[in-house]
């Protein structure tokens, strides 16, 4: 029973974490070029920002 | 036109990017692959004052940011060297889309609630009890309260409008549906009940938002590329002030009495009348006219015409709002749309779907009251029934198939606006096509090569060279057979009337017969333009607008399904019986202005037909916004495309045809996962009257019935367009026409 106090906490805040990192690419625009995102893995001399 | 004023017209188009940098987005349509990418990003970043460039695929459009100390980088001449057409974006049209990533933040709360929640209730499910059950069911309480806040708003809202109008739609039972279930789970949770319904609450939700989510992208993206494509009216506007200085101007800022200037190739801003020049201007895409028309100074040029051999001092005869433009504007919105009548087939189902189920669930509730099972028990019984009835599948069977279906007309470059409309065309009963731009391409076609002498056009192939009337560049790209290549002296052009070419042999003409020769009685016997040398007659051409290959096969698909088809255009009674001869159409009305068009529209549908109409211009436009289903190709003017249901990519009027099977394919799927949705609540809905449905239960039928629908949407995009848009990449096209069924 005990770990019940500890596990479920830890899955919920583990899918927190998936939750906001989601948000956070949302947000930081990586959703944004889905079409160029597949095209690009064939350059091979992306430049380094 | 000197280079610091366009550089002045991409400096008001771009915005602040960070200290001492501006940022501009130009569309780049022609972008497709990752050699694309490379080339643009590469070739605008070796320019001294671009800090970066990037490309959105997707989008098909580049962000450039550049140092202003540094001046404007001359992105488009660089993106033209590279080969790609490119069109500046102005920041007036960028709207931030927030639905799209509000529906994706919702999506992305309530798909982590509805993972948890599961967790938790499969723990009940399989036999948690007492303490531990209560505790999982406060847990899952906890998650599923914010998330039917924050989530749930994308229905509630329209629910509530709709209510306020006294209308139902599919919010409407969702809605309802969550929140009473919520209510008496929360309930149960306090009297430390058996069964809590938090699981089905939010998955339901989580399940309707990947609908709602999958129709918005859809729109979204048809939106993007069709505002991306070429404007009719420009941006900006080049005004002579009062010293003769020149200075550029939104377009919107025009008022009557300003002087503008018109460079070639630039279309009309407003409606002006000419000051000083002279030149042809195009009338296609706003009166149907093919032939481009001469104009002198005094002559009216209305708003969206297109500047062809000379540039010309103009006065603004009209604020943009008061022009051509605005007045079809104004046709339009008085245009009463028999579309606006059209109930999509969800719309009709849920209509009466709603009331039959709350009443379901209000009689379980009444029997087991008086059978003496209490109020609690009632309610759960009734409670169980509306979450078993929540149009979940309902809610998946019409977005799913509507997104396959304009996925796979994507791929067949066919945009689609929105998923009615695709019902709507398995409707129609009548097709009436406008000719220039639709059945015949843009540009004209020389019909008499054969007759004349290769000397005479190579001379002219050579002159034609210099100008950019549309005869010209078709004459210019002729392949003559044993004509060497070389100069033909000076050439110079004369708006309005022709070429001429001083040379050793004399002065060469081509042009007007009344300009080109001498002799002026003759003139009169020569319709199309002349070739002379001194004055004496060579050559006559004749030109016509060249029927698209893929209009005769058309037609006659479409005859031989049993739709009537019929031109209605505003170009000359003769050029149009001529097309109408060639395609075997029987019905055929020339020279009509834009109200006779929408008047001939309207007679039809008062008739009782339904109206496919397919045209490009603006004077298409209030006919198109009055038919039942309207198309337009991508080449129509901006406000014809936004009033067009589908606007076809590929210079390709077979589109019309995929774009009926397509239709006619989805709407069949639309009817299976209807049926089906209804089947399975014909099973669910006793059983949860019975009192049988248990959380457990729900989950089941709800996730196996949404899976159920969703693969069956999925047959739409089979092995066969997986392939195609393979070849699609490789420019491989498909045969033009599939054979009538």
């Amino acid at each position: 029973m005990e770990s019940y106090f500890f596990l479920i906490p830890v899955s919920l805040f583990l899918g927190l974490v998936g939750l906001g990192a989601f948000v956070w690419s949302l947000n930081s625009g990586q959703y944004d070029d889905l079409e160029g995102a597949k095209e690009r893995i064939l350059l091979d001399d992306e430049d380094v920002d | 036109m000197t280079l610091s004023l366009r550089d002045n017209e991409v400096l008001l188009a771009s915005e602040p990017a960070g200290p001492g940098l501006r940022k501009s987005i130009y569309s780049v349509p022609g972008m497709s692959c990752a050699g694309c990418i490379a080339k643009v990003e590469s070739g605008l970043g070796k320019l001294s004052s671009v800090t970066q460039a990037r490309v959105n695929l997707s989008t098909k459009r580049v962000a450039v940011t550049w140092d202003e100390a540094q001046g404007v980088p001359p992105i488009q001449n660089t993106l033209s060297d590279l080969g790609f057409e490119s069109h500046i974006q102005s920041q007036m049209v960028k709207v931030r889309d927030t639905t799209q990533s509000n529906l994706l933040r919702a999506l992305a709360v309530s798909g982590f609630a509805a993972g948890n929640i599961m967790m938790l209730s499969v723990a009940v499910w399989s036999g948690a009890s007492d303490t531990t059950r209560d505790l999982f069911h406060w847990i899952s309480a906890a998650i599923a309260f914010p998330t039917l806040l924050y989530a749930g708003r994308i229905f509630y809202i329209p629910a509530f409008q709709a209510i306020r109008k006294g209308r139902v739609s599919m919010d409407v039972p969702v809605t309802i549906g969550l929140l009473l279930t919520f209510m008496m789970s929360l309930y149960d949770t306090f009297t430390h009940g058996l069964h809590a319904y938090f699981d089905a609450v939010v998955t339901l939700l989580f399940f309707l938002l990947i609908g709602r989510t999958l129709d918005h992208l859809m729109r979204q993206r048809a939106r993007d590329v069709i505002s991306d494509l070429e404007r009719l009216v420009p941006d900006s506007v080049q005004v002579v002030d009062a010293t003769g200085g020149h200075a550029f101007m939104a377009t919107a800022d025009i008022l009557p009495g300003m002087t503008l200037q018109i460079a070639l190739g630039d279309r009309f801003p407003v409606n002006v009348r000419v000051v000083s020049g002279v030149s042809d201007v195009d009338l296609s895409l706003v009166s149907g006219e093919s032939v481009p028309k001469r104009t002198e100074p005094g002559d009216v040029i209305v708003a969206g015409a297109l500047n062809l051999t000379g540039p010309l001092v103009v006065e603004a005869i009209a604020a943009a709002n008061q022009s051509f433009l605005s007045q079809m504007i104004e046709l339009i919105e008085g245009t009463e749309a028999s579309r606006h009548a059209y109930k999509p087939i969800v719309d009709q189902v849920v209509a009466w779907y709603a009331p039959v189920v709350h009443l379901a669930a209000f009689s379980a509730f009444a029997v087991w009251y008086f059978l003496g099972a209490g109020i609690h028990h009632s309610l759960t019984v009734a409670v169980s029934v509306l979450i078993i009835t929540c149009p979940c599948a309902l809610g998946l069977a019409v977005p799913m198939v509507q997104v396959m279906a304009s996925k796979r007309l994507m791929q067949q470059g066919v945009l689609m606006r929105d998923g009615a409309a695709l019902e709507r065309l398995n409707q129609i009963d009548t097709v009436i096509f406008d000719k220039t731009g639709t059945l015949t391409s843009g540009m004209p076609e020389l019909v008499n090569a054969e007759q004349l002498l290769p000397a005479h056009l190579a001379i002219i192939k050579r002159m034609a060279r210099h100008s950019r009337h549309p005869y010209s560049r078709v004459l210019a790209d002729l392949s003559i057979v044993g004509s060497e290549s070389g100069s033909i002296g000076n050439v110079s052009e004369h708006p309005g009337s022709g070429l001429e070419a001083v040379s050793e042999d004399g002065i060469y003409r081509f042009g007007r017969a009344d300009w080109a020769l001498k002799d002026q009685t003759q003139s009169i016997a020569f319709q199309g333009p002349v070739l002379s040398r001194n004055g004496e007659w060579l050559a006559t051409l004749e030109f016509e607008h060249s029927l698209h290959s893929s209009a005769a096969p058309l037609i006659q698909t479409l005859k031989a399904r049993g739709l009537p088809v019929e031109i209605v255009s505003g170009d000359a009674t003769n050029a149009v019986n001529k097309i109408a001869e060639r395609l075997q159409v029987d019905s055929a009305c020339a020279a009509m202005l834009p109200a006779e068009k929408l008047k001939h529209i309207i007679e039809r549908e008062a008739d009782g037909s339904r109206v496919l109409m397919i045209g490009d211009g603006v004077n298409d436009v209030p006919a198109m916004q009055a038919a039942y289903v309207s198309m337009a190709p991508s080449s129509a003017v901006d406000i014809g495309r936004s009033a067009a249901d589908f606007v076809f990519l590929r210079d390709d009027l077979s589109s019309v045809l995929t774009s009926l099977q397509v239709a006619q394919k989805s709407r069949a799927l639309i009817i299976q996962n209807i049926a089906f949705a209804l089947l399975y609540n014909l099973v669910a809905v006793p059983a949860a009257c019975g009192g049988l449905v248990t959380p457990l239960f729900a989950a089941i039928a709800m996730s196996g019935s949404s899976i159920v629908v969703v693969a069956n949407a999925l047959r739409l995009s089979g092995a066969r367009s997986g392939n195609q848009s393979f070849r699609r990449k490789r420019g491989f096209r498909k045969p033009s026409l599939m054979p009538a069924e």
